[in-house]
């Protein structure tokens, strides 16, 4: 598979702790180790400590979801509720295809 | 800057606190500026100057009133901003350095965005926050919002969260300029109206007969008086002007101050001082009857008297007129060189009616003339109807009179029957109209002229004859004879003969004069011959007197000598 050399560097937005980021975050971490286990690095940043990172992502709404690496920059708007979305999004193929529901 | 010199438009509107803009006129129109910690939407078509207002307004806000300013860009980058606005002479990157301004672009870019679940705009309400503290920013500009519904889908949450901004904006006590484009029902494509309902501005470009005008119109102003037209304005090298030219007043100030008109004869004819200062003047006649040599001679004379004097000349080029006023001995480059004089040509089809108008405003709101000069203003109808280029002229008379400057307009009479209501219908609107018309005799052409009206002076009810010389304009009387009026050569040969006549005249008299003379000196010798006559009869008379005296006396003398010899001593008495 191609995917398996590649490493997915990922990077969430939140607004402090909001029910939103909290399903975003759980969302997030239950896609990763489901298809790609190992090879993926989550960085969390909450822009009410840290407002001056939110200009060099662009980032407008929250939660986002940045994909980093590998390029190019995929951004994800939302609490991920929508597992297929978000694969597609990262351009994950995912391991085991689920039934449409 | 408008507010600056109208401190009390702020006070007398306790209600509402405004931000001065700084841009020329809209301060006036607005009674004082932008509504103070409340958003203001901007709407108007493509490329009619949304963003440039919005930028305006945050740069003259920190350079002019100290209140820095945030502009969110959602189309443009910083530099492409600084880039445009540097061509209105702003320094947008040292104003960035000095932190009086901060630029954020937020760049949407749909095709790497996806969308899934519950979000809000966190994200951008942090980072405006954060721009806004940053540089302790009391203005926001938001340019233009509505790219964030083509950049998401789910319009839900974009709604509620608009609604949210702009609740926190005004929470956060920032004055705010959101823009919008144009939609084809609404004020807006998004609707955006419906969520700022304080002020809102629209900006138009409006295309009449091949010519564009921008105009600006105020749809509502939520607690406060606003001006309800739609004003024009004008985008140049220093920004925005905006120029509320409909003032609904007649109380301009008047003055019994005169101003020469640079022909002895024609302020006779006016009295004898010339026309009023801050009067209005048009000088109408056909084709080549020397109406831009009147009104050159007019800003000539005014430009001798070490006064300002601006000239818009929409038929000649300012080469042209100098070339050709100079054949009449007229210099007006030296006037150009001390400054007094100002040129300013411009065909009427550059622009529309109201951008001419407003052109003219700003011009001589800067050079701050003495007396104005329009020649002519009859090529104004090519861009506009006659009601229009009237009611144009209207407001810039009405203008002009409450700045108290002498204003002359020339216009071409199309037909050479008298018509009393004609050009342009501004006739009742000026002050003193000059008509020249053209006198046709005897095989040549000459011009008359005459003074249909001046208001408050005694003027001369008198045809003049206008002749143009190598040193000047000059007017003289007309000569009426047996066989009507007498102008040019036939008023020339009434002058030769009258002249024969007088010396013939003076010739007589001489005679006379002569023969009288001569009369005297007759009579003269006359009188002296009796003189010396009678001195001699008088010395005659005078002789017989002395000798009798003579022989009394002797006659005593020897009475007494007798009596002495008779008596001796004693005889004497």
């Amino acid at each position: 598979m191609a995917t398996l050399e590649q490493y997915w560097e990922l990077r969430l937005y939140v607004a402090g702790t909001t029910p939103k980021s909290v399903t975003a975050l759980n969302n997030l971490y239950k896609y990763c180790e489901e298809h790609l286990h190992g090879k993926y690095k989550i960085e969390v940043i909450d822009l009410l400590l840290q407002p001056q990172l939110a200009e060099g992502d662009q980032i407008f709404a929250v939660p986002t979801l940045v994909r980093k690496v590998p390029v190019p920059i995929r951004k994800i708007i939302g609490d991920l509720s929508n597992e297929e979305k978000v694969l597609v999004g990262l351009n994950i193929i995912p391991l085991k295809p689920k039934a449409i529901e | 800057m408008t507010n600056e010199q109208n401190p009390s438009l702020l006070n007398t509107q306790r209600g509402l606190q405004k931000s001065p803009t700084g841009i020329n006129g809209l301060d006036e129109i607005t009674n004082g500026g932008l509504p103070s910690q409340r958003p203001t939407l901007i709407c108007g078509g493509a490329g009619c100057g949304k963003t440039l207002m919005s930028i305006e307004f945050i740069i003259r806000g920190a350079l002019e009133f100290g209140e820095p300013g945030v502009f969110m860009a959602f189309e443009e980058k910083a530099e492409e901003l600084s880039t445009n606005v540097a061509s209105l002479g702003f320094d947008l990157e040292q104003l960035i350095q000095d932190k009086l301004i901060r630029v954020d672009h937020v760049h949407i870019e749909r095709s790497e965005i996806e969308e899934t679940g519950e979000y809000d705009l966190d994200g951008l309400f942090i980072r405006l926050s954060h721009a806004i503290d940053s540089i302790g920013a009391k203005r926001v500009v938001l340019d233009t919002i509505e790219n964030l519904f083509s950049g998401l889908d789910n319009q839900t949450i974009l709604r509620s969260e608009l609604r949210r901004l702009f609740h926190w904006l005004k929470e956060k006590g920032v004055t705010t300029i959101i823009t919008g484009e144009r939609g084809e029902s609404s004020l807006t494509r998004q609707g955006l109206e419906e969520y700022v309902s304080d002020c809102v501005i629209l900006l138009e470009n409006r295309i009449s007969n091949q010519i564009s005008t921008r105009l600006l119109r105020i749809v509502k102003y939520r607690g406060s008086m606003h001006g309800t037209n739609e004003y024009p304005f004008l985008i140049d090298e220093e920004g925005i002007s905006v120029l509320p030219v409909t003032s609904l007043k007649l109380n301009a100030p008047i003055s019994t101050d005169n101003v020469t008109s640079g022909i002895e004869n024609l302020d006779n004819m006016l009295g004898g001082d010339g026309f009023y200062k801050g009067s209005s003047i048009l000088v109408s006649g056909t084709a080549g009857t020397g109406k831009t040599s009147i009104a050159a001679t007019f800003a000539n004379a005014t430009c001798l008297e070490g006064k300002k004097c601006i000239y818009f000349a929409f038929e000649e080029s300012p080469v042209q007129i100098r070339r050709n006023m100079l054949s009449i001995g007229i210099d007006l480059n030296q006037h150009l060189n001390t400054g007094l004089l100002e040129f300013h040509s411009s065909r009427p089809t550059l622009y529309g009616l109201e951008m001419h108008l407003v052109a003219i405003h700003k011009k001589i709101k800067k050079f701050k003339p003495d007396v104005v000069i329009l020649d002519p203003i009859t090529n104004l109808i090519t861009v506009g109807s006659v009601s229009e280029v009237k009611s144009m002229l209207i407001r810039l008379v009405d203008y002009l009179q409450n700045e108290q400057i002498t204003v002359m307009f020339t216009a071409l009479a199309l037909n050479n029957t008298l018509n009393e209501q004609t050009d342009e219908g501004i006739s009742s609107l000026v002050d003193s109209w000059l008509l020249i018309r053209d006198i046709e005799s005897n095989g040549e052409r000459n011009r008359g002229l005459y003074v249909m009206k001046a208001r408050g002076k005694s003027h001369s009810n008198q045809v003049r004859e206008f002749i143009i010389t190598d040193n000047g304009l000059d007017l003289v009387d007309v000569y009426l004879g047996p066989e009507g009026v007498l102008t040019g050569s036939a008023r020339e040969t009434h002058i030769l003969r009258e002249q024969t006549g007088i010396a013939l005249h003076g010739h007589a008299i001489s005679r006379k004069d002569r023969e009288v003379t001569r009369k005297r000196k007759v009579l003269e010798s006359k009188i002296a011959g009796l003189q010396t006559e009678f001195e001699s009869v008088e010395e005659e008379l005078n002789k017989i007197y002395q000798e009798e005296e003579l022989k009394n006396r002797i006659q005593e003398q020897t009475r007494l000598e007798m009596i002495k010899k008779r008596k001796g001593i004693k005889g004497k008495k």
